[in-house]
């Protein structure tokens, strides 16, 4: 394989790197109070996810990872805080029913991932026994002009659609406030 | 040495994928405002999106399907927080609040 020895440690401790971070940004994103906290988290674990998607062979993902998720979803979201939330939240106090909530939320979680974690773990996946393209980045591009070209042009169309109907919203009621 | 390396196993990809799902219902279900919601929502989108490439990867044929696929998810992701925001403003406009107990007039 290598020819540097510890090489196959390093590699390992760099994906459990990208692990962590994606699991510790994601609980970044729900746990904290301040929203501004929560969407740091979000863009830590965007960044866990794009080391996740290079060690899957997808270069391509990580890089689009980086620039849809961090630099244009969190930067918007980030502006709409600064638009919609001027003040500080304040700090109420917590009461039985608000902790009960939450429990209750957290039970509902600690369900969804047990019982996807027994399906994945249970389940006998059958491997393909060869693999008809190695995914490159040509490849990609290929698909996306001739076998996905319909799902290719309709995303175009909701993402103008969605530009469209996002200005028409957010202008509505400007000259009123 | 490993004979597999820690990345060349689906089962921590599986894991973390059902971690984050748990993590983004969980926030959902927490969370007091619309953007803490919204944020969520995005959590779940990346733990579906973890989940198709690790079995595109793993367990699937055709290498490029599923990153396709995932392209198509984060677009919709990117168009779906669009109209998000800008619901949230229009809402924070007409309520002078994002959190989700205070939002309980309806104007007809």
């Amino acid at each position: 394989m290598s020819e540097f020895p510890a090489g196959g440690y390093i590699v390992n401790l760099v994906f459990l790197f990208a692990l962590a971070t994606t699991v510790a940004g994601a609980v970044l994103a729900v746990m904290t109070r301040r929203i501004i906290h929560s969407v740091c988290g979000l863009a830590i674990c965007c960044i866990g996810l794009a080391g996740l998607y290079y060690f899957l062979h997808s270069p391509f993902l990580a890089l689009m990872e980086i620039l849809i998720y961090v630099g244009a979803v969190c930067v918007t979201i980030i502006f709409a805080v600064m638009l919609a939330e001027p003040e500080e939240a304040v700090v109420e106090k917590k009461k039985g029913v608000d902790f009960a909530w939450s429990g209750m939320a957290m039970a509902v979680g600690a369900a969804i991932f047990y019982g996807l974690w027994r399906l994945g773990a249970q389940h006998d996946w059958t491997a393909p026994v060869t693999r008809t393209n190695d995914g490159s980045i040509k490849l990609i591009g290929e698909a996306l002009l001739t076998t996905y070209s319909v799902p290719f042009e309709l995303i175009s169309l909701a993402l103008f659609v969605a530009i469209l109907g996002a200005l028409a919203i957010a202008r509505a009621g400007r000259d009123k406030a | 040495m490993n004979p597999t390396p820690l990345y060349d196993r689906p089962d921590f990809y599986f894991i973390t994928a059902a971690l984050l799902l748990a993590l983004g219902v969980f926030g959902l279900l927490r969370r007091r405002t619309l953007i803490g919601m919204l944020i969520s929502g995005e959590l779940i989108f990346s733990a579906a999106a973890l989940n198709f490439m690790a079995f595109n990867r793993f367990k699937v044929a055709d290498q490029s399907a599923g990153q396709i696929f995932v392209l198509f998810i984060m677009g919709l992701a990117a168009a779906e927080i669009a109209i998000a925001l800008s619901i949230v403003i229009a809402v924070y406009r007409n309520y002078r609040s994002v959190k989700t107990k205070e939002l309980s007039d309806l104007n007809g």
